[in-house]
């Protein structure tokens, strides 16, 4: 008899609604009001970073931005779930997710920027960098573990990827390894139902993307992507179940991108807006804040607090963003290697050449 | 043949005559027992030993934790090392043939070559990816390619090719040992022939070496091409004409300057290298060599590569493959004035 129990349910873990009811569950359960009013702090800072990222592309600050807008519960989620020695492997979309993971706003930009590949060290906040190929990260994620599980340490890694990622080979080869080598690793796939402009229905015919896990030897699940607190269940339990020793699972998060997939696209070419309406209508903040606002456990006072932080990590950002630091030509050849090679240094010295000769004026 | 090598091991302590597979064996072994960082897996490398039994015994002498079979997925296998260097291994990994390394190409054209790059040096990544390369040995299709100019033209990346037993013994220890991740090139039908090997001799990644004096013309040769440049040496010198040979031995970072010096001396240079000669490692010696030494010249800088064809079937390999007649028809040509 083939193991049932690695099936995901056929309908995703919810246990709030778009309403902001709750529907208890007798398998995940509701974390507390504090810790969902923590949770929905995290929610509105979120939402003002992918709002204030979004004005900083048309103001010519960021190169580009691939918003998380409407995701912001998967980004909350992805983070609250670690300890402070597990990692994060995240994709492009997940700037937020990296920011709330300790890394300055403005370090965290710098790809979007376009001052440097990765701008922070991922050693110092345990996220590796944002990956820009689909898929490949998962794999890293899975070595990593793996090295962790060869050194006897209690690391847990999540790995992020959206729905589109589903069809790389990367993400088979991930799934496989991590089952086979019975590692901590947990792949979260939010399904945001766009991969730019190409829909679910050309990415795969499963009946959900958690339900390929059983492939592979382990267990998925699927879990409403702007219900918060559904997310905190579902995805705690992977963890805990990875730390604990029971390998890896699949946790795919029904969500929707509510903005193009960056700046450079045009959506109304692919999706009406009626369907955007209907998400807006299930908005991860609005259904925690009449949640919590039901509890007693949210206040104009609370509300108003953060909602002034928020503020103040987009003035954070804005400040860092404006500032106009010329990036340093050196950088380009100083990483390449760990010692340097003579080719690299003659080549410097070469455009060292061409930029003191344009610093005269004259030309070469 | 002669071979003038500085760091040549005379027979004594620590000194072996060992296959270059028993060489190459005999370095896995020693950085396992000399760093518990290392680990050793790919398809078929663990109870089998390797495909070419370059990981035999490496299981059961240092365990699964250190030496283990994964499933067959190059991706796999190359993405995960990137995320155990990323936490502290030293992972070598077998690529079992040059073209099923292939499968495996975004994952270290993308993050193996550009980790430490994108991370200002934060992430450096100590992975060593082992693939036997090149053809002669009758292989059939996917089998034999020389994937050398695909590895070179990333920046990141440093790429080596050993000739002989003690060369890839000491570039293999050096290579776990190196910071940054290095792409083996192991010349398989070069995989039996024996020499000398002392343990004790260290080699340097990115330096050539020449392997040959010589004062009328310099072969430029690297992995399979180095033992036919040698015996086209053997061959000249038979009609009194004395070749120098360089082993490149490292084909990226270059070593610009010993292989300047050689052609400097001479005047003349040949590159033989078995891989299609269009854009490839051959032509960039010869291009470096005509930028760096036209006033030194006495000839065009000449190439005997393979042709521009997919590689050749078993039985027809013999065309394909460069050999002592071709190197001394490239050598003829160069402008003599006697």
């Amino acid at each position: 008899m083939p193991d049932r129990t690695l099936l995901p349910r056929n309908v995703p873990v919810q246990l709030i609604d778009a309403a902001g009811t709750e529907h208890p569950d007798e398998v995940y359960p509701t974390a507390s009001p504090a810790v969902l009013t923590e949770g929905y702090r995290s929610l509105v800072i979120s939402r003002r970073v992918n709002d204030q990222c979004y004005s900083l592309v048309r103001q010519g600050r960021l190169a580009v931005y691939p918003s998380s807008q409407g995701q912001e519960a998967c980004q909350v989620a992805a983070v609250s779930v670690l300890d402070d020695g597990d990692w994060l492997f995240p994709t492009y979309r997940d700037s937020v997710a990296v920011m709330l993971r300790g890394v300055a706003p403005a370090d965290a930009m710098t790809l979007l920027k376009g001052d440097w590949h990765c701008g922070y060290n991922p050693h110092e906040f345990r996220v590796a960098p944002q990956s820009t190929p689909l898929a490949t990260q998962l794999l890293h994620a899975v070595g990593f573990a793996h090295a962790a599980v060869l050194k006897g340490e209690p690391t847990v890694v999540v790995a992020l990827c959206g729905e589109g990622a589903t069809s790389e080979g990367d993400f088979h080869e991930a799934m496989n390894f991590a089952a086979v080598f019975h590692l901590p690793v947990v792949f979260f796939v939010q399904n945001n139902r766009f991969a730019i402009s190409v829909p679910l229905s050309r990415q795969s015919a499963a009946e959900s993307l958690a339900h390929k896990a059983v492939g592979y030897g382990m267990p998925g699940e699927q879990v409403d992507g702007n219900d918060l607190a559904a997310l905190l269940a579902v995805l705690g339990s992977a963890v805990d179940r990875a730390r604990a020793g029971g390998g890896p699972s699949l946790v795919e998060a029904h969500t929707y991108r509510m903005q193009a997939h960056t700046n450079a696209d045009d959506d109304t070419r692919y999706r009406d807006s009626a369907e955007v309406q209907e998400w807006v209508a299930r908005d991860p903040l609005v259904r925690l804040r009449s949640y919590l606002r039901g509890k007693d456990a949210l206040d104009d006072t609370t509300e108003a607090a953060f909602a002034a932080e928020a503020d103040e990590v987009a003035a954070t950002l804005r400040t860092a963003l404006n500032a106009d630091i010329a990036p340093d030509a050196a950088e380009l050849f100083r990483h390449v290697y760990a010692t340097s090679t003579p080719q690299l240094e003659e080549q410097w010295a070469s455009l060292q050449g061409e930029l003191e000769r344009s610093a005269e004026g004259t030309t070469p | 043949m002669t071979m003038l090598r500085e760091d040549q091991p005379q027979v004594g302590a620590g000194v072996e005559t060992l296959s270059m597979a028993a060489a190459l064996n005999r370095a896995l072994a020693d950085e396992l027992a000399a760093d518990d960082r290392v680990v050793v897996f790919g398809e078929d490398i663990g109870a089998l030993g390797g495909v070419f039994r370059i990981t035999d015994g490496l299981t059961a002498r240092f365990g699964e934790k250190r030496c283990f079979d994964t499933p067959i997925a190059e991706a796999g296998i190359v993405g995960s090392a990137v995320g155990m260097a990323m936490n502290g291994l030293r992972p070598v990994v077998e690529m079992q043939f040059d073209a099923f390394a292939y499968p495996a190409f975004e994952q270290v054209v993308s993050h193996v070559a550009k980790m430490g790059n994108r991370t200002r040096g934060a992430v450096r990544l100590p992975i060593v990816i082992r693939i036997p390369y090149a053809g002669g040995i009758g292989g059939v299709e996917h089998h034999c390619d020389s994937s050398e100019a695909y590895y070179v033209h990333t920046p990141g990346l440093t790429v080596v090719a050993p000739s002989n037993p003690q060369d890839a013994y000491s570039l293999l220890r050096e290579a776990i040992r190196f910071p940054d991740p290095v792409i083996f090139l192991e010349p398989k039908k070069l995989y039996w022939a024996k020499g000398s090997v002392d343990v004790s001799s260290t080699a340097t990644i990115g330096s050539a070496q020449v392997v040959r004096e010589g004062t009328d013309a310099t072969l430029i040769a690297y992995g399979t091409s180095v033992p036919i440049a040698l015996e086209a040496a053997d061959a000249a010198a038979a009609e009194g004409r004395s070749l120098q040979v360089v082993d490149l031995r490292t084909l990226s970072p270059f070593d610009d300057a010993t292989v300047d010096a050689a052609v400097r001396s001479t005047g003349r240079a040949v590159v033989i290298a078995e891989a299609p000669g269009f854009a490839s490692m051959a032509s960039e010696v010869a291009a470096r060599i005509s930028e760096r030494c036209f006033s030194w010249l006495e000839a065009p800088v000449r190439r005997v590569t393979g042709f521009d064809i997919p590689y050749a079937p078993p039985k027809l390999e013999h065309f394909y493959l460069p050999d002592v007649d071709r190197v001394l028809d490239a050598v003829d040509s160069l402008y003599w004035e006697d």
